[in-house]
This record gives C-alpha cells, structure tokens and sequence, in this order.
C-alpha cells in the first residue's frame, strides 16, 4: 500500500484548480490575432514591413530584459508582452521609418511608459501608442510620409526611393473627396498609411478571433467605431454622400487598428463592462473632433491616449451594483423616512 | 432552462472518473476516529470515557450551544481514547476513537417514527436536532437551527443538487441510486414548509438524475419539482442557487430566508428521510474519492470517522507525485496535510492530485484584464479589493469594495490568467475586517464598563 508518511504535501489555501489561460497564452493570442495585417502589410509595401516589425519586437524584447536585468527584477520577457507592444508600434509607424527611430520609440515604449511605472498591468498608457505618439513628436516628417501601396519599399531603402501620397484621412481633411480611392481599396488595404492599418478586413479577422477566444470583449469596440460610424453618417460634409463619408471614416486611418488592438490593451482601458462602453464612446468621439477640427488628419491614437488617462476615473464610478445590494428605490424611502 | 445567475465559470467538471461508477460500502474500518466538531458552532461535549461499548447511532457527543449538533457513534465497539486529534479545519480537535468490534450492534433508541405523515413541524425540528443533522454540503451548519429559524417566512424551499465542483459525484449517484429517500425527503420538508412544490435545482450535467427523480416523483405523487440549471460554478452556492431557482437575491449580508427561500443540500435531505424513515441520525457519509493521484477513484459509503488513509486504500492508494490532499472540491476544499484526518459530516469528496493543476506562479503581477470583475456571482471587483489588501487597506476593501459580500468561490482566482492568490487574500482581509470589528468592540464595552464603575463610585 502506498507509504503515506512520506508524501510531500502542499497545504495551500483554495482554490486548487486553475484554469488553462495565462498571461502568455493571452499574449500569444494577441500576435496570432496581428498576423494577417502584418502579411497584409508585406504584401503592400514589401519585405521592409517584416524587417521593420522584427526590428521593433527584438528591440522592446531587448529593453524588456535588459531594464529588468539592470533594476535586478525576475525576468519577464517570457509573458510575451514586449513582443506585443514591439509589433503594435510598428504596425502603426510607417513603412518608411528609418530603422533606429524604430529601436528609440521600442525604447520609449518599453521603459519609459511600461517598466517605470512597475511592468506590466501597471502602465496608464498603452505603451505602443505613446511610444507612436513621442515618434510624432521628435521625428514629425519621418512620421507623415506615407509609401503609395503597392510598389514595394526597397529593403532598408530612404523615402527619396519611392513615390509617396496623402492618405485617405488627408484627403478628407482637404475636403477633394473626388481623389479619394474607392471604398473596396480601403476594405481591402490598398492604400498608403501606416503598415498594420491600411487593411480593415485582416484588423476585422483578427479582432473576431481575439473575441471568439474571449481575450477580448466586444464592448470597447464597437462602441468606439459605432460612435465614429454615427456621428460621420449624421455631420457628413457637402460634396459626399453621408454612407461614404461613413465607410471612409470607419475605414481610414488607424480606427479599426485602434478600436481592436489599442483601446481594449487590459492595462489602460476600464474593467467593467459598462466602463469599456464609456471608454470606447469617449475614444470615438475624441477621435471625430480630432479628425474635424483638429489640425492632424488623424486622430485614433490621440484619443486613445486622452482616455488611457481617465480609465482611473471611468473605474472609480462604473462599478458593478453588488448581488443583494438595497434597492435603489427602498434606499430613497428609508432616507425620507429618517 | 431555469434563470441564471451573475458571473460563473466552467471549469472542466472531471466527474467522468466516478459519475458512472456505483457507491461502494467500504469494508469497516478497524477504527474510527470522531472529532467533537462537525458543525459551525460551539464543539460537542463528549459523553463516552476511555473503555465503554458504544453501539452503532449511540449519541456519543453533547451539543455544546444552541447552534450545535450531536454526534453519534458511527461503528459497535469500545472507545479507545478521548483525546486531541488532527482535524480537518486544521489544529488538533477533542475526537472521540472508537475500536471496532464488528458486531455492526445497533442502539436500542434507533426506531423509525410510527406515522412519518402526520408529524408537525415541531416534532421535524426535534428528529433533525436529535439526528445531529447538518448542511452537508460543506457548511455544516446545523439543520435544526435553520428550520426553525426560516419557518413561516419561507416560500422557497430548494434542495442543492447542483453538485457544481468538479469531480464530486456523489449527489449525483445518491439521485440515481436512491431517488425515493432523496424525494420522500422532499416531501417532508414540503410539509414541514407548508408549500406546494420543493423544487430540487440539479446542473444540466446530470440529466440522468433529473429524469431518474422525475419518474419517482411521478410515482410516488410527490409535491416535488426539478429545475435543471446551467451547468456552471458556483451554481450550488446558496445565494446563487436561491437566484437561479427563485430570481430573487438574499440582501446583502443577510441569510436566504429573508430572501424567502431555504436551501438543503441533497445529503441533508437524505439524512432526514434517514433520521424519520430508519430512526437513523448521521453515521455514514458518502465520498468522492477522486484526483489524478487516486489510482481507482470510486464514490465510497464509509461510517463518520473514518481515517482518510482507508478511503485512499480502498481506492488503489495513492500515487508517489501525489502533492496534495483536498478535503472537499478543488475550488472550496481544504488542503490536508496529513492522512491521519477523518471524515466529517461535511466531507463530500477527497481529492489527491498529482498532477499540473496548482500552476503556481512565484511571482504573479496583474495584467488588469478584468476578467475575475466578469465571472465574480457576487458582482464585486477582485481586481481592486486584491490592490486594496496588498496596500494594507482594509477599510476600502470593506465599505466601498464590499468585500465582506465575497463568498470565497473561488472563480476569480480559477480564471486569473496571472494567477494571483485573490481568494486567498480576501480570507486574509475578511479576518483582518473582524479582527478590527471585535478590537473596536472590546474597546467599547471597556470604556462602558470602566464609565459604569466611575458612576458607581
């Protein structure tokens, strides 16, 4: 019979079962749910897509390990977070940017916004985006160049190499809708932008599979491009037809990129359901007046940022009514009956 | 369908290992140790010496209070020692040790009531009371005291079949195997009650045992209703049960019966049937022995007592990688660190593991997700409570976090992709809440006592 005494037993407290999903699982969801935009991207702007994402996510890798190796904290590389951050900021940067603007905004991203304020889960801004947003800042031209689709981008080649464009969003803030490509060119990706944005449709399949993996919820989503795709449909401009004006507004620029893989970043965005609503509203609306009356032609990332900076507050006041709290009305009568 | 309630998760249920495998008497242990707690509330006194015979449901320990319970010899023998021994909840409990005889003697007071239709619900209360009856569940607390105490105020009266911890199966076979004691206990409570219907709420894992008590309430006419539920922890919670079956939520820090619903769990419906059918209070318990480090799980019938050592032998033993021992399911059980424990009336399963379920993470960090805000049936947010507690402050976790509503299912921390000890510190920070509470209180009854002594003076 089996020798009981000598059984090494833990007597830890319950529960003791823990489901399958953990913080690298959720993450390695994440990049899988990024790979059609990112092939998307090769196959609009070339093999300096690939370069430039490998670039940025051994960069944020190397900042990861090596600030935590430099403040003597565990290793963390292994939750697959950098990697994240690493591939969301350049497929939000430009085909065209110079390789070390690329290894100085992972930096930005890394350490400045993730590890300084404790690692990961405790940043106030999605470090991709703020990383994109310090890139606009120091290396403005650098930023706003964007490739024509479609003729591939030499292998570390300069800008002086190839043909560039306005961007749809451009366009529209010049108000020439007739040279706007047609709506199926933006579905699909054929234009100039960023290199992981230009492509609703492979955005789109990514973002159902994170929400058919219930690593993200449709909340923040759809709130944030419903309120995009209703205020352009009711103030759209003369000179277009309200339904285009929609489509290109949904479909331009980093929305969809944003709505998906930016606003719903756990770290920076509320925890309730009611509060991801509120949040995804705010964004969208944010990003409206940006694109409007703003003096950028995009305004996603912005607004997103703007949020990030008032989740705090969103979950301070959004919380759950309690299982058997007292009623609202009961709580009334019993105030007027002291 | 029935309505459901907030939040749950489903976790993967493994009753596969024992839900078609019939209870199993086990063969009489050659000694059982009886601890003097079984119940919520004050210990029992015992009432046997070291050297008397005690015989099988010979009442062997005297309720310590009002919520307390009895407790009954589970074998025929002579007592062998009354002394310290390890318990279950952990520490060292006043047990009573019972060598067995084999005779399987039966007490002479053990007869069955003469006409179980006819009696009141008084006389109900004083059976249940002298049977040492309790939730057997796993709460333990005593069954008496909550019929009478709900009686008159309650609409609802639901027995707890929903077996929602994995692994467990042991209601499911009681259901399948023993369907009449399971609905004439019903019945009884019905009457007790005064309501028409007691609806048995059962998980949708278990639709055998649904229809099987559907043919027995159709034959025996038996005001008796099953509610199949969503298969989804914690649906045998009491509050969530009470919400999925009557819609309704028990008041914040409150008992189901304001709510208007009672709740008994499937064994303490079988243990009443017993107490007024058979005149037979709680001797046996029935268990799941299960868990990747059990060689041949199986659901055992054993006397109260019994050291857990012979369930696991009677089982195959255990495996060498065992690491760990749950009385109990895997999300509310207690981790025993030693096989000398016994059984307790509220033993429903012990569990072995030797496998990958712990995932222990040495150093977890959140990542915010706000997945434990979505699966929590209480509707609270572990994520802040957790911040709150591990920044020593339990004031917020208390007033403007709720976290005194937390009923430790433990479905926060099973979902947790960063797999930090939530449920683990909010027992921490609940016991902290008291701890302040009563300091506060002796406070205040010294600062009375010493202003009553100055007036005197």
């Amino acid at each position: 019979m089996t020798d009981y005494k000598n059984l090494k037993l833990i007597a830890s407290s319950s529960p003791h079962i823990r489901s399958n999903e953990d913080t690298r699982s959720i993450m390695l969801d994440v990049i899988i749910a990024m790979i059609p935009a990112l092939c998307m991207s090769v196959y609009v702007f070339g093999f300096q897509a690939l370069i430039l994402t490998v670039i940025a996510v051994v960069s944020c890798l190397f900042w990861e390990w090596g600030y935590r190796k430099v403040m003597k904290k565990n290793c963390s590389i292994g939750d697959l977070s950098a990697v994240v951050t690493g591939m969301l900021l350049a497929l939000s940067c430009p085909v065209s940017l110079p390789w070390w603007m690329m290894v100085i905004g992972s930096f930005f991203a890394i350490v400045v916004v993730k590890q300084l304020y404790g690692g990961i889960g405790c940043n106030f801004l999605n470090p991709a985006l703020a990383a994109r947003a310090a890139l606009m800042a120091c290396y403005a031209s650098a930023m706003t160049q964007w490739v024509v689709p479609n003729k591939w981008m030499p292998i570390f080649g300069s800008v002086a190499d190839v043909e560039t464009a306005a961007t749809p969003m451009a366009i529209m803030k010049e108000g020439a809708f007739d040279q706007l490509p047609t709506i199926a060119d933006m579905f699909l990706g054929k234009i100039g932008g960023s290199m992981g944005e230009v492509s609703a449709l492979m955005l789109l399949a990514g973002g159902i599979y994170l929400m058919l993996r219930k690593v993200i919820s449709w909340h923040t989503p759809v709130a944030f491009i419903g309120t995009v795709a209703v205020i352009s449909l009711i103030s759209a401009p003369a000179g277009i037809s309200a339904v285009d004006y929609m489509a290109y507004s949904v479909f331009g620029g980093g929305l969809m990129m944003g709505a998906i893989f930016m606003a719903t970043d756990y770290a920076t965005s509320p925890v309730t359901k009611p509060g991801q609503i509120i949040f995804g509203i705010g964004c969208g609306l944010l990003t409206v007046f940006i694109r409007r009356f703003g003096s950028y032609p995009e305004g996603v990332c912005f607004s997103i940022l703007v949020m990030n900076c008032t989740t705090w507050l969103i979950d301070k006041y959004v919380r759950p009514t309690i299982y058997g709290a007292p009623k609202k009305e009961k709580k009334a009568k019993e105030a007027a009956a002291k | 369908m029935a309505q459901a309630f907030f939040g749950g998760v489903h976790p993967n249920d493994m009753k596969a290992a024992t839900n078609e495998k019939a209870i199993e008497q086990l063969a009489a242990p050659a000694q059982v140790v009886i601890p003097m707690s079984m119940h919520i509330g004050a210990p029992c006194k015992p009432l046997v010496a070291v050297g008397d015979k005690v015989t099988i449901g010979q009442k062997i320990g005297e309720p310590g209070g009002f919520v307390s319970a009895p407790i009954h010899a589970s074998v025929s023998g002579t007592v062998k020692a009354v002394e310290p021994r390890p318990f279950s909840m952990g520490g060292t409990m006043m047990s009573v040790v019972i060598e067995n005889d084999f005779q399987n003697t039966v007490c002479e007071d053990i007869h069955p009531v003469e006409d179980p239709d006819s009696i009141t619900p008084e006389q109900l209360v004083e059976i249940v009371k002298n049977a040492g009856i309790v939730g057997q569940g796993g709460a333990t607390f005593p069954t008496h005291v909550k019929i009478s105490s709900s009686l008159g105020k309650v609409d609802y009266v639901i027995i707890n079949a929903a077996e929602c911890e994995p692994y467990i199966t042991g209601d499911h076979r009681t259901c399948l195997e023993r369907p009449e004691m399971v609905v004439k206990g019903a019945t009884l409570l019905a009457k007790c009650f005064g309501v028409d219907k007691v609806y048995i709420g059962i998980e949708a894992n278990k639709q055998n045992a649904a229809d099987t008590l559907n043919k027995t309430i159709e034959e025996l006419k038996a005001p008796v209703v099953v509610e199949v539920l969503h298969t989804r922890y914690p649906q045998g919670a009491e509050k969530q049960l009470a919400q999925a079956v009557s819609g309704r939520q028990v008041p914040s820090g409150k008992l189901p019966a304001d709510a208007g619903c009672c709740i008994f769990n499937l064994n303490t419906t079988v243990a009443i049937y017993r107490a007024v059918y058979e005149g037979m209070p709680v001797v046996n318990k029935i268990v799941t022995v299960s868990g990747s480090g059990v060689i041949d799980p199986k659901n055992i019938e054993c006397p109260i007592g019994t050291p857990i050592s012979c369930l696991f032998d009677a089982c195959g033993g255990l495996k060498d990688e065992t690491y760990k021992l749950i009385m109990g399911g895997p999300m509310m059980g207690l981790a025993q660190y030693s096989v000398d424990v016994s059984v307790g009336k509220g033993t429903g399963a012990m569990l072995a593991f030797a496998g990958e379920e712990e995932k222990y993470v040495a150093e977890p960090q959140c990542i915010r997700c706000g997945k434990c805000v979505g699966v929590c049936p209480i509707r609270l947010e572990p994520v802040f409570m957790y911040k709150y507690l591990m920044k020593g402050n339990w004031e917020a976790f208390r007033d403007q976090l709720h976290g005194m509503d937390c009923i430790e299912c433990g479905a926060c921390t099973y979902t947790c992709p960063a797999r930090l000890p939530l449920t683990h510190a909010f027992r921490l920070g609940k016991q902290q809440v008291n701890n302040a509470r009563m300091a506060a209180k002796a406070k205040a009854d010294a600062e009375a006592k010493a202003a009553a002594e100055k007036k005197e003076a």
